[in-house]
């Protein structure tokens, strides 16, 4: 399959030199990279091998650092408090409150360390490459997110009691049908979505921004001089850009699990 | 350029196979995402976030003990405080009726004292004066032993007789010294009358001349 993938990028490279341009523009295509199996639609892709060894990495890294866990912090302990402080206070706790938000850590802070690790692998060598530049990954982290504060919401005041909370009290009587309309649009539709694709989009653009600028300055290199030249200022574009971009994607993860909090925090709100 | 890159970008999507558009899921990795954060979450729920809030559990505690610790030491320390200073009070109130007591001793000394210094300065007076009016008695007597020995001696040279006679000569000072004492004698009248006396009888003008020095009728005889 490695080679119909090679083959179909020949056919590309040899199309767009047909084509008389030369350079070839990184497309959508370039996140799309089935490793094993088929190259159809149960392709294991690239992106699903590195999210495996996040999963690993994070978890033997973690379980290692917070094992002998004591009063007296060790060096790696008391990075990991670090790390793991700024789910747990940062964002689980303000958002949340000190009542109910130790259930929710683990999963903030999962989700957290997740979407991190998996964000800096776009700039990270030798990955190179946003896992949740995939739509699949945002959609299934968003998933979770939505059932468990549909979930407690509804565990909560009940399945009426949810809805009818949905609606601020002291509304006219005519008005609280758009309102709740709008909530439920709210609830059920914009929240997940945009969850999703902020951490999809932000992640898809960046990594094409860097393709486009790595490629562009390589490009120029097998020009002649003066493109040559013009190469200097495109890679140090593509620099600026994997700073630019190791702030971006730490900053969506963050985005991403405070919005997860704020939802849950809502759903546990004994008033609006 | 543009309609080249659109070009070759239509012509990939047409090519690359299995690609989709970015908006549609490849659902493996939306399965494998849903296993990513199930397996996560079960290491960190299981494995990573008891042990760290153990820890925070035990740390809390710690700080709690040292903090009643420090109150209690607070405590004891105010505790310890309080006593001094009240012993620092009792010190002073004490020190005060010291004072008091000593300034009352001390009035009282004084007092006894000049009590004592002025008896004893009366005493002394008195002793001095006794002194005094012994040795003035002991002058008088003596010098009337002595007045009557040189006025005899003197007598005797102006009369020119021996008044040995022990009982005329005490007899003749006493009856002498009774006129002085009396005022019946004086020295005025002695040398207003000596003039006078002088050629009326001999003895006293004898005596005039014996006691004058530019005398001649004197220094004749």
């Amino acid at each position: 399959m490695i080679l119909t993938a090679l083959a179909a990028g020949t056919t590309t490279a040899v199309v767009a030199e047909e084509g008389g341009g030369g350079f070839e523009t990184p497309t959508p295509d370039i996140f799309w990279l089935p490793t094993f199996g088929t190259s159809g639609d149960w392709a294991i892709t690239e992106q699903m091998v590195w999210g495996g060894v996040s999963v690993v990495l994070l978890s033997v890294v973690m379980v290692a650092l917070s094992k002998n866990a004591a009063i007296v912090p060790s060096k790696g302990q008391w990075l990991m408090e670090g790390f793991y402080n700024f789910a747990r206070n940062g964002v689980a706790r303000d958002m949340i409150g000190t009542k109910h938000f130790l259930k929710f850590v683990p999963l903030l802070f999962s989700l957290f360390s997740l979407i991190l690790i998996n964000n800096w692998f776009g700039i990270l060598p030798p990955v190179m490459n946003p896992t949740m530049g995939r739509i699949g990954f945002p959609i299934a982290l968003v998933l979770v997110v939505y059932v468990v504060y549909h979930w407690i919401g509804i565990k909560k005041m009940g399945l009426g009691g949810y809805f009818a909370h949905m609606v601020p009290d002291g509304l006219p009587g005519w008005i609280r049908p758009f309102i709740m309309l709008l909530e439920i649009i709210t609830y059920f539709v914009t929240r997940p979505l945009t969850l999703a694709l902020r951490l999809f989009g932000n992640m898809f653009a960046g990594h094409m921004l860097i393709v486009l600028f790595v490629s562009a300055g390589a490009y120029f290199l097998t020009q002649d001089v003066l493109f040559k030249l013009l190469s200097v200022p495109t890679f140090i574009m593509a620099a600026v850009m994997f700073v630019f971009e190791a702030l971006v994607q730490f900053l969506q993860a963050y985005v991403f699990v405070l919005l997860s909090a704020s939802y849950i925090a809502g759903a546990l709100a004994d008033d609006h | 350029m543009q309609f080249t890159a659109t070009a070759s970008s239509v012509a990939s999507l047409a090519t690359a196979e299995g690609a989709k558009m970015p908006l549609i899921p490849h659902i493996p990795e939306l399965i494998f995402g849903l296993v990513m954060i199930g397996v996560l979450y079960w290491v960190v729920s299981t494995k990573v976030v008891p042990n760290l809030e153990k820890a925070y559990e035990e740390r809390r505690a710690a700080i709690e003990g040292g903090m009643e610790q420090a109150e209690e030491a607070q405590a004891q320390a105010q505790a310890a405080k309080q006593q001094y200073e009240a012993q620092l009070h009792e010190a002073r109130t004490e020190a005060n009726a010291i004072r008091e007591e000593a300034r009352a001793e001390g009035a009282s000394i004084v007092t006894e004292m000049r009590d004592k210094a002025t008896a004893e300065a009366s005493r002394i007076t008195e002793s001095a004066k006794r002194q005094i009016e012994a040795e003035r008695q002991q002058a008088v007597v003596s010098l009337r032993s002595e007045v009557g020995t040189l006025s005899t001696t003197l007598a005797s040279r102006i009369v020119g007789e021996s008044l040995e006679d022990e009982v005329r000569q005490k007899g003749m000072i006493d009856r002498f010294l009774a006129e002085l004492e009396s005022g019946a004698v004086r020295p005025e009248k002695v040398s207003a009358s000596a003039p006078a006396a002088a050629p009326a009888g001999e003895q006293p003008a004898q005596g005039e001349l014996d006691l004058g020095t530019d005398n001649p009728a004197g220094r004749d005889s």
